[in-house]
């Protein structure tokens, strides 16, 4: 097997225990499209062309309450703001690129290959073929998505409500974490970002919590390993 | 604005942010200390996707008493911690959560 596919099917493999959650949320987010009034193909056409599931449920949500052309625009940017914070951790491994893989890449760029592929590409610094394990992973995902978009459509009413599966979803990425989990600096991250976002949510505007958890989440590693640094010097 | 039309305007926007900062940044651009400070985005976002959807009701508001997705969660992560598998997390999660709903 060639180096490209070698890292293609890890990427497969190494995403295929985070799709588990991305079935129900799939098959919710076709329910809702036609509850709402969307047509199959206008549903079908959201999963292809946005290709993010936080994004086009956002999108439901206002589109349903009526919301304007902008806010549903400004509060998709805002969800989709922390893609920036993935787009800068992986370009340094992205950066030798040219424009069209860069673009190829960028559209599969989601959060559970995000994760995976971050882990990859650290362990895996000095190999020149290591996008494709991000490929690999994104393209899993998209499979995954369209096709339970797609049951979602024409099979979503059989699911009941009470099991609550839209429960896994923090826990996929609450699964993300358990490493995390053990560090110092990372844990106190994360309960302030988690508490700045919970409390945020009523108060900051156009979904913006979670860029602005983030930021100041960052804000306090920033300060954090600096002052760890200095003890030690 | 056309649902098509808005559609697409959307799906840009998401390319975009995903696509802006790998076609904008050079490997040059970084150093030990800006790596640093990166290792910790997934710890900074994650948490603000998952506290909110265990701690908000569907209204949106705190919900402390009477969540059982916080136990839930609770024993997802220390089955994470101890386990460190994605998929032992993910159901432990889901059966503590099925059981408190459905048999107590």
């Amino acid at each position: 097997m060639s180096n490209k596919s070698k890292n293609f099917f890890k990427g497969i493999k190494d995403t295929s225990p985070l799709m588990i959650p991305v079935v129900p949320f799939g098959i919710i987010f076709g329910v809702l499209a036609i509850d709402l009034g969307l047509t199959p193909l206008m549903t079908i056409a959201m999963s292809v062309i946005i290709f993010g599931g936080a994004s086009q449920i956002i999108f439901l949500q206002l589109f349903s309450a009526g919301a304007s052309s902008f806010v549903i625009l400004s509060s998709v940017g805002a969800v989709n703001s922390r893609h920036l914070l993935y787009g800068t951790v992986l370009s340094e491994h992205l950066s030798d690129l040219n424009l069209t893989w860069k673009i190829i890449v960028s559209y599969f760029l989601v959060d559970q290959a995000f994760a995976v592929s971050n882990n990859h590409f650290k362990k895996n610094k000095e190999d020149k073929d290591k996008y494709f394990h991000l490929i690999g992973g994104g393209l899993n995902c998209w499979t995954i998505w369209q096709i339970t978009t797609i049951i979602g459509i024409y099979l979503g009413s059989i699911i009941p409500e009470k099991l609550g599966l839209t429960f896994a979803i923090p826990l996929t990425f609450l699964a993300l974490l358990v490493n995390d989990f053990r560090k110092f600096i990372n844990v106190i991250v994360i309960i302030i970002s988690g508490s700045v976002a919970t409390l945020g949510y009523q108060i900051i505007p156009y979904k913006a919590y979670v860029i602005v958890a983030a930021f100041v989440g960052l804000f306090v590693a920033f300060i954090l390993t600096k002052f760890v640094k200095k003890n030690y010097e | 604005m056309s649902n098509l039309a808005l559609i697409i305007y959307c799906g840009l926007i998401t390319f975009l942010t995903r696509f802006s900062m790998i076609a904008l940044l050079k490997k040059e651009m970084f150093n030990d200390r800006i790596r640093e400070v990166l290792s910790y985005v997934p710890s900074a976002i994650f948490p603000a996707i998952i506290f909110p959807a265990i701690f908000l009701n569907n209204s949106g508001f705190i919900q402390l008493d009477d969540n059982p997705k916080i136990l839930a969660s609770i024993i997802a992560m220390i089955i994470g911690v101890f386990s460190k598998n994605v998929l032992a997390t993910i159901f432990s999660g889901l059966f503590s959560y099925w059981t408190i709903i459905f048999i107590f």
